[in-house]
């Protein structure tokens, strides 16, 4: 399936600037792992040594964290889109 | 999902607050000719209480707003002091302000834009000592600060004490915000369980922000602040809002309230505040910083040997941009480039590294030590400390 993935701001710059980037993958866990193969820098970013998903960053399907689906064996349809939502915490 | 949030706005009131002036029903007159605020409403307004968290980037346009809607009684508690370089966002301060203690100057205008308010100045930091016993006298809690401890301290004083809170927070170009409110809705820790180890996100003074991106954020949460005590409208219970200033875009994500959360969850194993440094890691992370472990020449000494004639390669770190602004004629390998580009470098050159304040150079000079080089220092207290002993024409930013 392609779907876009959305880059949030504090990982742009590990994507190559890119906001958002076209993977194919029947689950997010397919999808994710085709991006941080496109962009090596990603992954520490993403995903801890044992390569599980860091606990300050969230995946979304559309609008559904994949926290309440099937985490990253969730699946995907044609144009879904995938966002990254990293923690932040700016606010001064 | 949308949840009743009972908003507690009935305070033993005096006499006096259980009515509107004449002036107050002329001054908040646009108001009341809303049937969605009316005299209720904005009697409602007036007897709230909403305990603004800082008084910064986000805190400014939230104390205006919520002075401005003629809320009762705001809190506001900073302990920081104004800076000039606060002075591009943070628009409750004047260029006269500059060295007073941010609570003063924020007071002095919100009374000055609505005398009839009452507004508590707390010039303290916010702790597990103190929190509790803070938020307890107030509705409403919103978020205005800029760190990762201080919004899981108040998420979780919020949980234990039953309040709302209005969160908000912004880098760069991107702000998030929500409202957090129990029973039904989810809190700070069904969204984020753990914060990210520190120095992975930057602070608006280390990774930058458009100034006015914590004006849109805190006014929509000054917004959210003025549905809630009124009632009316759909708060962001269970919706995150995204925003991205630069594609102007607003988008909007669900927020569900996590059963397992250790806060607000079905099994709560935070029952008091914690030590929240420590559970950010910063604690930690003080103990093992390397800085001082790497060689170090201050700017007078690096003048003195250039001036002889030595033969010093100046490394400068810093970004493009940055060299722009300023530059002391180094040459230029941003640190993000520096493992592609090291090949540059003479390893029999002495090589003084520079950034801005002498953070990122010794990550630089540690780097290349651990590359081989051995004719390494770090220019102590970067660019800012040059300007300051060596030569003050090299703007500081």
């Amino acid at each position: 399936m392609g779907v876009k993935v959305i880059i949030p701001t504090p990982l742009r710059a590990y994507a190559g600037k890119q906001e958002s980037v076209e993977v194919q993958g029947a689950t997010v866990g397919e999808a994710l792992t085709a991006l941080t193969a496109k962009f090596g820098d990603l992954k520490k970013h993403l995903y801890t040594e044992d390569g599980r998903l860091r606990s300050f960053v969230n995946v979304y399907v559309n609008d559904e964290d994949i926290r309440f689906l099937q985490k990253d064996q969730t699946g995907l349809r044609e144009g879904d889109t995938i966002s990254i939502i990293p923690s932040i915490a700016g606010g001064a | 999902m949308a949840s009743k949030i009972e908003v507690p706005t009935k305070t033993v009131a005096a006499a006096t607050s259980a009515t509107l002036s004449n002036e107050e029903i002329l001054r908040y007159s646009r108001h009341l000719i809303m049937p969605e605020v009316g005299m209720e409403g904005q009697l409602k307004l007036k007897q709230a209480k909403v305990l603004c968290i800082g008084t910064g980037g986000l805190g400014a346009p939230l104390g205006l707003y919520l002075a401005a809607a003629g809320v009762g009684r705001i809190g506001l508690i900073d302990f920081d002091v104004v800076d000039f370089t606060n002075l591009q966002r943070q628009v409750l301060f004047g260029s006269g302000d500059v060295g007073k203690p941010k609570i003063e100057a924020a007071a002095s205008r919100l009374r000055d834009l609505n005398p009839d308010i009452r507004i508590d100045t707390l010039e303290t930091r916010l702790t597990r000592e103190n929190a509790l016993g803070i938020l307890k006298d107030y509705d409403l809690i919103v978020d205005g600060t800029d760190n990762f401890p201080t919004r899981y301290l108040v998420n979780d004083a919020c949980v234990l004490l039953g309040k709302p809170y209005v969160y908000g927070s912004i880098f760069r170009f991107e702000g998030q915000i929500t409202v957090f409110a129990e029973p039904d809705g989810p809190c700070y820790r069904c969204l984020y369980p753990e914060p990210p180890p520190p120095g992975l996100v930057p602070s608006c003074a280390e990774g930058g922000v458009l100034g006015v991106l914590p004006g849109i954020v805190g006014t929509i949460q000054a917004m959210e602040t003025l549905k809630l005590i009124i009632g009316k409208g759909q708060p962001l219970v269970g919706r995150l809002l995204l925003f991205d200033a630069l594609a102007m875009k607003f988008r909007e994500l669900k927020l569900r309230k996590n059963p397992e959360c250790p806060a607000c969850g079905e099994h709560r194993t935070i029952t008091h505040l914690i030590d929240y440094a420590e559970f950010c890691g910063i604690r930690g992370e003080e103990a093992e910083a390397p800085v001082t472990s790497v060689p170090e020449m201050t700017p007078k000494e690096l003048k003195a040997r250039l001036d002889r004639g030595d033969d010093i390669y100046v490394l400068d770190v810093r970004e493009p941009h940055e060299y722009q602004i300023c530059n002391i004629g180094g040459h230029l390998i941003p640190l993000g480039e520096l493992p592609l580009r090291a090949a540059e470098l003479d390893s029999s050159q002495e090589i003084v590294a520079h950034c801005r304040s002498g953070k990122r150079s010794a990550e630089a000079v540690e780097f290349l030590r651990k590359a081989g080089f051995r004719k390494l220092w770090n220019l102590k207290g970067g660019i800012l400390a040059w300007s300051d002993e060596v030569d003050p024409s090299v703007p500081k930013y």
